[in-house]
């Protein structure tokens, strides 16, 4: 194929490595900036600014966060705790709903799916959602308030796991099981959820990010820094060296706030927020742009 | 009949306990909510109690609409949408363009993740990310490509005539790689033989591309705007809140109805027209993506949400 190209397709398939080039370096460059600025030291940063390459290499603003080490922790693990325990009930209460929606035994399916699906036309909103969770529930400052709202499932998951099941599992092979004298939750457990694994894969990565990356229901429903995760941990970071910046005339001496790095400071948090996804995204990268394609064409 | 009936029902009763945590969490998450929404009618008042706090009819909408915010934060939040939809859309496709030309390249795995990790970091790194380049004391933009060009440094934070621009780029910069996923998969879903009797008629790429691969994407194309045009009234929380630094001096550009929702709920105590707010959203929403269904559903069956 190649050698048959003519001129003008190979001047093409070069503008397309070229320009593909310049996009994902700008979709990339952010990252690098934070990366770099996070390693550049601190007077540095004051008199050049954040650069690409530092003009002075140092980990000062790495050493000064080990020295906080424990909220970092802290957060990091409250961050963690809240991504597993939400994801692994999520996936349950969705392969669950779905198992039930796809099979043809279950006499009012039609009527569940649109009890699901009705939820992804029609929202309540955050208001009366607020007032259900804090005064009613009365879940803010828990653990509860991070993983409930809103992430525990939707609906649009509980559809893409409905239609693997369709069109994957055999109904041959429910219907062995059932003649061998299973229940429907020995079915469910034993038959279908070992042959559901790339789909829950990729559910259990939508879910994961959802709960990895929220800030949200922190904002609406925790005030007590012991249940910051690392998002809000980030966003609280970023305020409070703000504080300390704006305030320095009226409190706190000039030499303390020098003493702080709060420049390279920022960045390196930044940074250690990115990493756990920047590790872990290359495995999975293959079930997210599956999982995408699959959830946008037939949601 | 009587006793074959009671022990068909007996036999629904395991799928009704496997169906019955995920039913459970929709009723509570998304269905008690809908209810809730006749807070919208109420003046509430937390010492009476959300149901015993008197109705006061439309006067929260009243309230509402009569302030200029109101004005503010719908045209922001359907001119920003607008902006995103129209380039989001010819990003993503061109991008989906030139990737279909790399597909069969070692070097396609490395760029698409290089398009799409944007989408996987939250909106509070991104806010991390824009304040590393506008910051103003410190910033790329100001100590290092403003002076370049021979410009003077930006206060970007309060100077509110940027910020439909900065958003812009950042939603475009966050979303564009994730959405040309789609047009990837559908222009792949492309019969080959026809690019190949167009070259064997001597059309060149530009011709095979505007004749044969946005044709034949177009359906696709057409229902995601039509599925996007269905969220215009909804926004991204984080992207401006966030990313702005909540900055007063840019609520003029930056306030939508996620965020006054936010504001008026958790920092200025007005439920009222926050709620109220709030089920303008929601009714609207739900209208629009009624309509778009039923605009989708005249292109292609197929694709329609119902």
């Amino acid at each position: 194929m190649s050698k048959l190209m003519s001129r003008g397709e190979k001047a093409f398939r070069i503008f397309a490595v070229a320009g593909l080039a310049v996009v994902a370096l700008l979709a990339f460059l952010p990252f690098i900036l934070i990366v770099m600025a996070s390693l550049t030291s601190e007077s540095s940063l004051l008199k050049n600014g954040y650069s690409l390459w530092p003009k002075e290499w140092s980990i000062y603003a790495y050493s000064y966060m080990a020295g906080q080490a424990k909220i970092i922790v802290r957060s990091y693990l409250v961050s963690i705790g809240v991504t597993a325990a939400g994801t692994t009930v999520n996936l349950i209460i969705t392969s669950m709903l779905a198992y039930t929606m796809a099979n043809e035994k279950f006499r009012w399916r039609n009527q569940l799916a649109f009890f699901v699906f009705f939820t992804m036309l029609f929202s309540g909103g955050i208001v009366p959602q607020y007032m259900l969770y804090a005064r009613f529930f009365g879940i803010n400052n828990s653990y509860l308030a991070l993983i409930v709202p809103n992430y525990l499932m939707s609906a649009i998951n509980v559809l893409l796991v409905r239609n693997y099941y369709k069109t994957n599992i055999p109904p041959a092979l429910i219907e062995a099981a059932r003649i061998d004298g299973a229940g429907e939750l020995r079915i469910y457990f034993k038959t279908v959820l070992p042959l559901s694994v790339p789909v829950m894969v990729t559910v259990g990565l939508f879910s994961g990010l959802a709960y990895w990356n929220d800030w949200v229901n922190a904002f609406y429903y925790i005030d007590r820094p012991q249940f910051y995760g690392i998002q809000n941990l980030l966003i609280r970071m970023m305020n409070n060296i703000q504080f300390l910046t704006s305030s320095a005339n009226a409190n706190v001496t000039g030499s303390l706030v020098m003493q702080l790095p709060s420049n390279g400071i920022r960045m390196s948090m930044a940074v250690i927020g990115i990493l756990p996804i920047v590790i872990i995204y290359p495995f999975l990268q293959k079930y997210l742009v599956r999982g995408v394609i699959v959830g946008a064409v037939k949601g | 009949m009587a006793v074959k009936h009671k022990s068909g029902l007996r036999s629904q009763l395991p799928f009704l306990l496997i169906a019955l945590p995920g039913l459970l969490y929709l009723v509570i998450n998304n269905y008690l909510p809908m209810f809730g929404m006749v807070i919208a009618f109420k003046k509430i008042d937390y010492a009476k109690g959300i149901l015993s706090s008197p109705w006061v009819g439309l006067d929260n909408f009243k309230f509402l609409f009569q302030t200029s915010d109101a004005f503010i934060m719908i045209r922001n939040t359907v001119l920003y949408n607008l902006a995103f939809i129209v380039l989001g859309t010819v990003c993503a496709v061109f991008i989906a363009v030139l990737m279909a030309e790399v597909s069969k390249m070692f070097a396609a795995r490395f760029f698409q993740a290089g398009l799409l990790l944007p989408n996987l970091v939250s909106m509070v790194i991104v806010a991390y990310l824009v304040y590393a380049l506008l910051t103003p004391e410190t910033g790329l933009i100001n100590t290092s490509v403003l002076p370049a060009l021979g410009l003077e440094p930006v206060n970007w934070y309060t100077e509110s005539k940027y910020w439909p621009f900065i958003l812009t780029i950042t939603q475009l910069w966050k979303t564009a790689g994730y959405s040309s996923i789609v047009y990837i998969a559908s222009i792949a879903g492309i019969d080959t033989g026809i690019y190949e009797s167009a070259r064997i008629d001597g059309a060149g790429k530009l011709r095979q591309i505007f004749h044969i691969t946005l044709p034949m994407i177009k359906p696709t194309v057409i229902i995601m705007l039509l599925m996007s045009i269905g969220r215009i009234f909804a926004s991204d929380f984080g992207l401006f809140s966030q990313v702005p630094m909540n900055s007063g001096a840019l609520f003029n550009v930056t306030q939508t109805i996620d965020t006054y929702v936010y504001r008026g709920l958790m920092q200025y105590g007005n439920v009222g027209m926050s709620s109220a707010a709030g089920l303008f959203q929601s009714v609207v929403g739900f209208v629009l993506v009624i309509t778009a269904n039923y605009a989708v559903r005249r292109v292609n069956p197929e694709n329609s949400l119902f």
